[in-house]
């Protein structure tokens, strides 16, 4: 038998309210054990209070020498942010 | 006096058990497991030392260190189950399996105890036991359904450890004695639960549940099998050999 | 090209990514480096492991079997790291068995002695921790992360250690014997840990101008040595170098030489517990084969019931 187990990407939501954010992987070779193991080895100290594991194979990810044309696109678009717009002296609260 | 020692009971079980699992540490199927095995024994462990600390207020000379460390064979009230070596990965499972599902009822028990200290002590250590129970229950179910070795093997070890069942249930003087002031757990009540979440159990793992035969009993009276001995021999040895240095 | 701009990338403290493009000699030493960390992390297990069990009380055992706990966790964010440079973990099991990879040769060395888990805290560990905190900034992204998590979770051990050192120190006579002969072993390996001084160290240039080591050996080795003097007078032991000697004018500690035959014969395999530790690593995972493979037939079954 191969001795290949699946690898799983965990992400731990550190707090209540919070997103979960990417912090490794384990191996496992069924769900419950994926979980479990990401427990273990993620929340030793206190770190969690959910997890989720995904099999890394269904991670899609953007390749970087595409990275220009993903990303460069939106520099010049400053008008997405507030600081861009020009606001009369002394408004507030906006 | 018997709260003293129905408190050690307790610990030891868990002192015991913990010196087993921590013997794993290196030597586990994956490193995933490894860390796993260790997170239950720190677990229990931490269980040991809130008892221990507890029996040393109520003794008021010993330490937790002296009750661990300086007492003899005779004088440990673990369970047999728990002292019993590890053998291979599916023996220790099952081992971890039946203490904990036994416990996990127990401690559910002894959250409801009118002494503050036990109560506190189960409520606390029932969250660690309910993983415990998972983590070794999805073993049980993964040995049990996985390869025609691995039911073997495993089945294997649950036979071999089933004679250490009984003493689970056995409720001697001091039992019942805490168990009428409101303080201990009527060990004999929990068995309708524990044999639905064995049979759930072994079922869902494709196994057979084993023929009630011979039973071990003793603990209660600090009768042990021969493997304590060599456990605490090597536990204690630094305190042993050097009675007077503290470290 | 890719390669100009991959030193320019490296040069302005960028970091590398697993799908960036890198040299190939630059993913290479990436393997060797970060897989020798992570089999030392592992195989640096059992020696501590080894006293678990004798662990003088509570406290320390619970300590003791947190701390090696770490390094298996360690050992498993190194070989994630790994991974990400496309091998698997298997394949570097595989090396590790077959002899292929190394791991730090302070790790076969014997513990005697409940010491010997103070001098591996305070010493073996310190040391890694000087090389660990400097490699925070290598240039590749996820050695970088597993180095800062690592970094993070290991500040107690090297405390846990000395304050073992300190208290034996301050015992029995025969504590302190203890204390001295563990400091006198494990001394000459540990400052050894770091590496083959820069001018015998041929991977170095590379791996500084790639910026996968940030420090050379010899500057790490100073580090180390410059901390530890004064912890050692501290708790009155005796650092086992009569050529140990504050030199005003280079502002840090002169000292004597290295024994690097006894580091080469014991890197190649003539080392007190080299077998030991090899055999004992490789049993484990030969005695588990039956449980992966349940774990596995298991979840092949369970695949079969989704799809009927």
């Amino acid at each position: 038998m191969s001795e290949n187990t699946n690898v799983w990407e965990v992400f731990i939501q550190s707090k209540n309210g919070l997103a979960h954010k990417h912090v490794g992987n384990v191996h496992a070779s069924d769900k419950e054990m994926a979980l479990q193991n990401a427990r273990d080895l993620y929340t030793r100290r206190n770190e969690g209070s959910c997890i989720w594991v995904v099999k890394s194979e269904y991670i899609v990810s953007s390749e970087s020498e595409d990275g220009e044309a993903f990303f460069d696109p939106s520099n010049d678009k400053m008008y997405r942010h507030p600081t861009f717009y020009n606001m009369p002296k002394g408004a507030k609260h906006i | 006096m018997s709260l003293l020692n129905y408190t050690l009971r307790i610990a030891d079980s868990s002192l015991i058990s913990g010196q087993r699992l921590a013997e794993w540490c290196s030597n586990a199927h994956t490193l995933e497991e490894d860390i796993a095995l260790s997170n239950i024994a720190l677990d229990l462990f931490g269980q040991a030392n809130i008892l221990l600390e507890y029996a040393s207020d109520l003794d008021g000379k010993k330490t937790a260190d002296d009750f661990a460390f300086k007492r003899n064979e005779r004088e440990f009230f673990n369970l047999k189950l728990t002292e019993q070596p590890n053998g291979h990965f599916g023996d220790t499972i099952v081992k971890l399996f039946l203490f904990s599902s036994f416990n996990f009822l127990f401690y559910n028990k002894l959250s409801q105890s009118k002494n503050e200290n036990l109560s506190a002590f189960a409520f606390k250590s029932l969250k660690e036991v309910k993983y415990h129970l998972k983590h070794s229950k999805s073993w049980i179910v993964r040995l049990g359904d996985g390869t025609k070795e691995s039911n073997k093997k495993v089945q294997e070890s649950l036979n071999s450890m089933w004679e250490f069942t009984g003493e689970f249930f056995e409720m001697d003087e001091i039992d019942i004695e805490l168990n009428k002031k409101g303080i201990g757990v009527n060990n004999k009540s929990l068995k309708e639960d524990w044999n639905n979440i064995i049979n759930t159990t072994i079922l869902e793992s494709k196994l057979k549940r084993p023929e009630d035969g011979y039973m071990q009993t003793g603990s209660k009276n600090g009768l042990h099998t021969e493997h304590l001995g060599h456990l605490l021999s090597e536990m204690q040895y630094l305190q042993r050999a050097y009675p007077n240095a503290k470290w | 090209m890719n390669e100009i701009k991959f030193q320019e990338k490296i040069d302005s403290e960028r970091k590398i990514e697993p799908k960036d493009w890198m040299p190939e000699d630059y993913r290479k030493h990436l393997i060797r480096q970060i897989s020798q960390h992570a089999h030392s992390e592992i195989i640096g297990m059992q020696p501590e492991g080894n006293w678990i069990s004798r662990a003088p009380s509570l406290r320390a055992k619970m300590i003791l079997l947190a701390k090696v706990q770490d390094e298996a966790g360690h050992g498993l964010y190194l070989y994630s790291a790994c991974e990400t440079l496309g091998v698997s973990r298997q394949e570097l099991i595989q090396q590790l068995h077959d002899g292929k990879a190394k791991y730090s040769s302070i790790f076969n060395y014997p513990t005697l002695s409940w010491a010997d888990m103070g001098a591996i805290g305070w010493l073996v560990d310190g040391a890694a921790i000087v090389n660990q905190v400097s490699l925070q900034r290598t240039s590749y992204g996820p050695y970088s992360r597993g180095m800062i998590k690592i970094c993070k979770e290991e500040s107690f051990h090297q405390r846990q250690g000395y304050e073992i050192m300190a208290e034996m120190a301050s015992g029995t006579p025969e504590q302190k014997e203890m204390a001295q002969d563990a400091l006198n072993r494990f001394w000459w390996p540990s400052i050894m840990m770091f590496g083959p001084q820069d001018g015998d160290s041929p991977r170095t240039g590379n791996a500084m101008k790639w910026k996968i080591k940030r420090q050379t050996n010899d500057e790490l080795r100073q580090s180390f040595i410059d901390k530890t003097v004064h912890q050692a007078e501290i708790i009155g032991l005796t650092i086992p170098d009569p050529d140990l000697k504050w030199n005003e004018e280079r502002g840090h500690y002169d000292f004597g030489k290295m024994d690097w035959d006894e580091f080469w014969d014991v890197v190649n395999g003539k080392g007190p517990c080299n077998k030991q530790r090899l055999d004992h690593h490789k049993k484990a995972h030969i005695d588990g084969k039956w449980v992966r493979d349940a774990a596995k037939a298991y979840s092949e079954k369970q695949k079969d019931l989704v799809i009927n």
